[in-house]
C-alpha cells in the first residue's frame, strides 16, 4: 500500500469499504481476506508530514493482528525506533542503504536483523541487472547480486526485490533473477513487480524460489482475490495459510 | 473477557507495543512495568522480547529482574526471545539464561534460511493455553533460535528440525511464534491465557 499523508494513494475502488482511502481501513480489510502480511510504503515528500506516518503506524498497530512492515524515507536508527516504537514489526529500507551500507549494520545490532528488510529496484540494462533509485530513475552503477550478498553480510534479515523491467507490466515476476538470488542469500526474499494473474504467483514460488510474494495493484482493482488465490496455490503444492 | 491486572515486563527489549495493542482489543489495558512490585502483583505476567539474548539478559540484570522473574507464582507467558531467555541457556551470545524450562536453545542449522520467518503450523498440541486450537493451524514466528522438544513442549513446530513451538512448566508457559501477530489463532491463545 503506497501512502500519502496517512491516506492509500493508489486508486483503489471497493464498494465494501466505507472509505477506500484510508489505510488503516484497507488494512484491516487485507487482514480478514488473508494476506500474510502488510507492506506500507510512505511516499510523502516533506519531512513534517512523516508524523502521519507514526500515526499512522500506531492505529494500523492497535487495529492489525497480522506483521507488517513499513518503508519510505527512512534514513537513521532514530526514524527506524520511532516505527517500531509505535507498532511497526519491521522496516524496509531502500536509497539510504545503497547512499549508506553501515545503516543496515546498524539497524540490525540495534534491533535485530529480523525487522531489517532490504528494498532493492533493480532494472536489467545491457543484461546486467543494476539497482536503481527514485522508483528506477536513478541509475547507481551497482551489481545487483553483488549488492544483495553484501547486504545480507551487514546484516539484512529479508530482501524485497522489485524487477523495474517488470513492475507494471503484468506479465509475470522476474522468476529467473529471483533464482538467482534466493540461492545466493540465506535470508528470505520476496517477489515484487509483474503480478498478473494467479499463475504468476504459483510461477514465483515454484521457478522463482521465492519466499513470499508481494503484490499491490491486482488486489486494489480485485483483479485477483486473496482467498481465491490461497486456494489455488494450495492446489498447486505450495504451502499457503488457508 | 475476565477484568484483571496483567503487567507486560518493559525491559527495553523490543516491540512491545503490539502485545499491548493485542490485549487492548481484547478489552483489556495491561501496564507495562518494571517495577518489581507491580509485576509481583500482577494477576498475570507477559515476557515479551525481541532482540539479542545476551543483550536482553544483560538489560534484565540492570534492571534487577533475574530473580524475581522465576519466583513468580501467577501465571506467566514468555514470548519468542522471552520463552528462550525462560531455558538454561541459549546459543546466542553463549548465554545463561533463567533457568525455568530444563533445555538449551541452540541455533537452527543452515540448511534451509535463517530465520525461520513466517507462518507456520503447530502439532502435537496439548490444550491448556492452546485449548480450541487444532493441529495444522498457523501462527507466525521469527526466529534464528530453537527450544528442541522436552517433555514440558505443549504445542511443536518443523521447520529444519522439530522444535518446541510452546512450553508449559506449573505457571510458566512460553510461546516461540507471536501470539500478538497471528491473526485469530493468536486471538484465542491470548484469550485462553486471560481465562487460565
Amino acid at each position: 500500500m503506497d501512502v500519502k499523508d496517512g491516506r492509500t494513494v493508489k486508486g483503489v475502488n471497493f464498494v465494501d469499504l466505507r472509505d477506500a482511502g484510508d489505510a488503516v481501513e484497507l488494512a484491516a480489510y487485507y487482514a480478514e481476506q488473508g494476506a500474510d502480511e502488510l507492506v506500507f510504503l510512505d511516499i510523502t515528500a516533506t519531512h513534517e508530514k512523516r508524523k502521519t506516518l507514526v500515526e499512522l503506524v500506531q492505529k494500523v498497530a492497535r487495529e492489525l493482528n497480522i506483521p507488517f512492515t513499513v518503508g519510505g524515507g527512512i534514513s537513521t536508527p532514530e526514524d527506524v525506533g520511532v516505527l517500531l516504537n509505535a507498532g511497526a514489526d519491521k522496516v524496509s529500507i531502500n536509497s539510504a542503504a545503497v547512499r549508506n551500507p553501515q545503516l543496515i549494520s546498524d539497524l540490525a545490532k540495534r534491533f535485530g536483523s529480523q525487522c531489517v528488510v532490504l528494498a532493492v529496484d533493480a532494472k536489467c540494462v545491457d543484461g546486467n541487472w543494476e539497482v536503481f533509485l527514485n522508483g528506477g530513475r536513478l541509475s547507481t552503477g551497482i551489481d545487483l547480486f553483488e549488492w544483495i550478498v553484501k547486504a545480507e553480510q551487514l546484516g539484512a534479515g529479508e530482501i524485497l526485490f522489485t524487477s523495474m523491467n517488470h513492475d507494471g507490466t503484468k506479465n509475470g515476476f522476474a522468476n529467473e533473477t529471483l533464482a538467482k538470488l534466493s540461492e545466493m542469500v540465506n535470508i528470505p526474499v520476496i517477489a515484487s513487480g509483474g503480478a498478473g494473474n494467479m499463475e504468476h504467483f504459483a510461477d514465483t514460488f515454484i521457478e522463482g524460489k521465492a519466499d513470499a510474494a508481494l503484490a499491490a495493484s491486482v488486489f486494489h482493482f480485485k483483479e485477483i482475490e486473496i482467498p481465491e488465490l490461497k486456494k489455488y496455490l494450495k492446489t498447486k503444492n505450495i504451502p499457503v495459510r488457508i | 473477557m475476565k477484568k484483571q491486572n496483567i503487567v507486560i515486563i518493559d525491559y527495553d527489549a523490543g516491540n512491545i507495543q503490539s502485545v499491548k495493542y493485542a490485549f487492548e482489543r481484547l478489552g483489556i489495558t495491561p501496564i507495562v512495568s518494571k517495577d518489581k512490585e507491580v509485576i509481583r502483583n500482577a494477576d498475570k505476567v507477559i515476557f515479551p522480547g525481541v532482540g539479542e539474548a545476551s543483550w536482553a539478559m544483560n538489560s534484565l540484570k540492570e534492571n534487577d529482574l533475574i530473580d524475581l522473574i522465576p519466583d513468580l507464582k501467577q501465571p506467566v507467558l514468555g514470548i519468542c526471545l522471552g520463552m528462550q531467555l525462560m531455558c538454561e541457556s541459549t546459543e546466542e551470545g553463549n548465554t545463561k539464561a533463567l533457568g525455568i524450562f530444563p533445555v538449551s536453545a541452540k541455533r537452527f542449522t543452515n540448511e534451509q534460511k535463517v530465520p525461520h520467518m513466517g507462518w507456520n503450523q503447530l502439532d502435537d498440541l496439548k490444550g491448556g493455553l492452546l485449548n480450541g486450537i487444532k493441529t495444522s493451524e498457523f501462527t507466525y514466528f521469527v526466529h534464528s533460535y530453537y527450544v528442541p522438544l522436552i517433555e514440558e513442549t505443549i504445542a511443536s513446530c518443523d521447520y529444519i528440525v522439530p522444535f518446541s513451538a510452546a512450553l508449559q512448566k506449573d505457571n510458566f508457559y512460553a510461546c516461540q511464534f507471536h501470539p500478538e501477530k497471528s491473526g485469530d489463532v493468536g486471538v484465542k491463545i491470548l484469550e485462553n491465557f486471560i481465562n487460565l
